[in-house]
């Protein structure tokens, strides 16, 4: 008798939770996003609040591959220096207004020419922007960048309403005004954003929520304990070593993801004299016989958990643009030592930065440890962020334990840090052939030529070793068992069209 | 009278003035660039020249620092660079909460840590002692951030009892701000607590042990009246002092408690602004923050001058 009450009680006590929060989702967020300016902004976590707040012309699925979104669709040029891209019809932005071509042009010129942009280099190729009719623009490229599309499916493809972006000027990141699925009500600074839905949103058949809250929780533990209370939904980034817990509750579900970034040690090969005075920075022998010192499953099971994907290259092993002809050496300590030997330094020493988060002063350890048993004797340095990212600019470094949050394309994730003095060069890496093979492979637009390219860029970089790659993260998503619809894709943003409570 | 409170609000100028140098000077003295940390992922060198302009970063350090003092005897203290929203507006946000938090932490530090040291001076050596000598020493001796996540933990996710963090205004709901208060509260007042009732016990004891206690005790008076009435009275005057100051560190050391509640109070203001290097929000919660602290001593000292005459003449 008491049981069933009990099991009737809790019935009635799901019922109403369910009905009082049918509406609202409240995610989970691992840091408090910065400016909400397509424009200006320049974190991740900020993206996360933009899937919902404002869409783009083109999207990316779970295959990484591009889909239109405000877009319908596109045609590139004989030459590929021009792409005609026609707009979805019947678009409105949170206030109203129209979304036609006038508003994609100022939105791209926005982005270009706004006063601290960080979309212009992203759009740097871009050279104009031509009204064709109110559903069509051309965007007109100084060069043909095969990159384009996948920038347009990011911050840089977000178009804004030109009425409210013209009245807010630079104040526009305070009121947002976009065309996603969600419009934003307010934001009390380091508690909460607030979204809630847009009645005329152009796909409404897909929301499912009359509002969304982000809460910035920092804490891992404590954003897993909001969600095990029931104050929250969703929470994204759960800890690693969270994972089993999680598993263990069937109230909740996981959802991992392999990352677009990676996870790798930087060396200072060239970026200031400290490269030339240690073996590491060098010599190339001794930076393979580091490699070869490292056994990432390993590296991945102790730092992470187990929960990451061991990698060599910018791209995951799963991604249409690994070099499959440049797979993950296996550890070999005994020909690390004959290398090292070969160098004529049998026990190299040097100073491996890292910033004071967990999971780099781990693998930090873990590779001090493995290495060890080659010969090197590594010094850990741990800095804050920061000083840290200062210290790489400057080349005050020898190695630095450094991520990536990773792009759509490739390029994205290898241009600014091997091409030569590109501002994320912090390895101080310059090889005129691997330049050459960048610029191609961004000039031109056929997959199979494109893959080609990156496979040649993996034959000599992974040679020079000015990164050595380590994992891929999973984005790891816990959430309430009573949600559906969850897309996983593989940059890691949460996108709440779609999803829905069962 | 006069002369005095002129002399002493005269002597506050120069006093901020260096306060404010102090301010501006340590902050540059923090390792790493302002402007590549907020540049972000990409480190556009673009973005990087123009946040370096917007900040004056390749002007000399008087010239940065006479742009600061210009704007803030205009009452400005300058835009987060991160949030862009004025610091003034920042500080008015989050002070509130902040002072909240440290009431209600103090109410509940008094509410434990006096009876507690009453009852452990009038219990000398029984269990009752060193129970709560125990407790005082725990309370003294547990990190913040751990009970904060144990309490969490246990009421939070097992008990389902409290929100397990975040900040509800009392203006929406004073019963959901109450409970989101009441355990970065207990974690604050709890070891302020243990401080209160070590010093409670040892003032009781002494006060316990002197002349009038043993007359009182002598003409009859019921030994409750003795403790609360003629002890307690005289024993709480050094505790009252020690709690207002308690107060002022409570301020400054509900930084990590606001961190693990998430409680979007000034601590976190001033935490975040320092990993992101958001200078304008760091110089001006600190100079914020000093001016308070000047000003509240300007009024005690003013407040001992009215009770005490000698003051205004030396």
């Amino acid at each position: 008798m008491d049981q069933r009450i009990r099991c009737f009680l809790t019935a009635v006590a799901c019922l109403l939770a369910a009905g009082a929060s049918a509406q609202t989702l409240r995610i989970g967020l691992a840091e408090d996003p910065d400016v909400l300016d397509p424009t200006l902004a320049r974190s991740f976590v900020g993206r996360i609040v933009f899937a919902s707040l404002c869409d783009k012309l083109f999207d990316i699925d779970d295959k990484l591959n591009i889909v239109p979104q405000l877009a319908s669709g596109y045609e590139w040029s004989a030459d590929n220096k021009a792409l005609t891209i026609k707009l979805r019809q019947g678009v409105t932005f949170h206030d109203g207004e129209k979304m036609d071509a006038a508003a994609v042009k100022y939105s791209l010129e926005r982005h270009k020419t706004m006063a601290g942009s960080n979309r212009r280099g992203e759009l740097a190729p871009l050279a104009s922007v031509d009204v064709v009719d109110p559903a069509t623009v051309r965007l007109n490229l100084s060069a043909p960048f095969s990159p384009l599309l996948a920038q347009l499916a990011d911050r840089a493809g977000m178009i804004v309403s030109p009425k409210a972006a013209e009245a807010a000027g630079d104040k526009f990141g305070a009121k947002p005004v976009c065309a996603g699925p969600f419009r934003f009500v307010e934001r009390v600074a380091q508690d909460r954003i607030v979204l809630e839905r847009y009645a005329n949103y152009w796909d409404k058949d897909a929301v499912h929520f009359d509002r969304v809250v982000f809460l910035p929780i920092p804490d891992p533990t404590v954003r897993l304990a909001n969600l095990r209370s029931g104050q929250l939904d969703f929470v994204e980034r759960l800890a690693a070593s969270d994972v089993p817990q999680v598993k263990s509750d069937a109230r909740f579900k996981l959802t991992k993801i392999t990352e677009i970034g990676y996870q790798g040690i930087t060396i200072n090969v060239g970026k200031s004299d400290l490269a030339q005075k240690n073996p590491l920075g060098r010599d190339p022998r001794v930076r393979e016989a580091l490699e070869l010192a490292l056994d990432r499953d390993g590296i991945v099971q102790v730092a992470m958990d187990g929960e990451a994907d061991p990698g060599n290259q910018w791209v995951a092993p799963s991604n249409a643009f690994y070099a499959k002809s440049s797979p993950i050496p296996r550890r070999n300590v005994e020909r690390a030592k004959a290398l090292l030997k070969e160098a004529g330094v049998a026990n190299p020493s040097f100073t491996l930065m890292t910033a004071t988060t967990g999971d780099a002063q781990r693998i930090a350890q873990v590779v001090q440890a493995m290495a060890r048993e080659a010969g090197f004797d590594v010094k850990i340095q741990s800095t804050e962020f920061a000083t840290s990212l200062d210290m790489a600019d400057k080349g005050q470094f020898e190695a630095y334990v450094l991520a990536w949050s990773g792009r759509a394309d490739p390029d994205g994730n290898i241009f600014s840090f091997d091409a030569c003095k590109q501002p994320l060069n912090y390895a101080g890496y310059c090889k005129p052939e691997v330049d050459d093979l960048l610029k191609r492979s961004r000039t031109t637009l056929d997959l199979a030529e494109r893959r080609k390219l990156y496979a040649d860029i993996a034959a000599i970089v992974l040679k020079d070793r000015p990164i050595v790659y380590l994992y891929h993260r999973h984005w790891l998503w816990a959430y309430t068992g009573k949600l559906d619809g969850v897309q996983a894709i593989p940059d890691g943003l949460v996108r709440v069209k779609g999803a829905r409570f069962k | 009278m006069g002369t005095y409170l002129i002399r002493r609000i005269a002597q506050i100028v120069p006093t901020l003035l260096f306060v404010s140098i102090l301010i501006f000077g340590l902050q540059q003295l923090l390792p790493g660039d302002p402007a590549k940390v907020l540049a972000g992922e990409e480190q556009d060198p673009a973005v990087i020249a123009h946040l370096r302009e917007t900040m004056h970063l390749d002007e000399p350090f008087p010239i940065r620092y006479l742009y600061w003092l210009r704007g803030v005897l205009h009452g400005d203290l300058g835009e987060s660079l991160r949030m862009q929203q004025p610091v003034r507006a920042l500080i008015a946000d989050k002070l509130p909460v902040t002072i909240e938090l440290a009431c209600i932490a103090i109410v509940i530090a008094l509410a434990i840590g006096i009876p507690a040291g009453v009852i452990s001076a009038v219990r000398r050596g029984t269990g009752w002692d060193y129970g709560a000598n125990v407790v005082a020493l725990w309370g003294l001796s547990t990190p913040n951030f751990w009970l904060g996540i144990m309490l969490i933990l246990l009421f939070s996710v097992t008990l389902g009892w409290l929100p397990a963090s975040g900040y509800v205004s009392p203006r929406e709901d004073w019963r959901a701000n109450l409970a989101a208060m009441i355990m970065p509260a207990f974690v604050l007042g709890n070891a302020i607590a243990a401080v209160l009732m070590r010093h409670t016990r040892s003032a009781m004891l002494q006060v316990l042990s002197s002349d009038y206690v043993r007359t009182a005790r002598a003409k009859g008076v019921k030994e409750r009246d003795v403790v609360l009435k003629h002890a307690l009275r005289n024993a709480l005057i050094p505790i009252i002092t020690l709690g207002a100051l308690e107060f002022g560190t409570l301020l400054s050391g509900a930084v990590l408690t606001e961190q693990v509640f998430t409680i979007p109070g000034f601590g976190k203001l001033i935490v975040d602004a320092v990993f992101n290097r958001d200078y304008a929000v760091v110089q001006g919660v600190v100079l914020f923050t000093a001016t308070a602290y000047i000003l509240l001593n300007l009024i005690a000292d003013v407040a001992y001058a009215i009770v005490n005459p000698r003051i205004r003449v030396h």
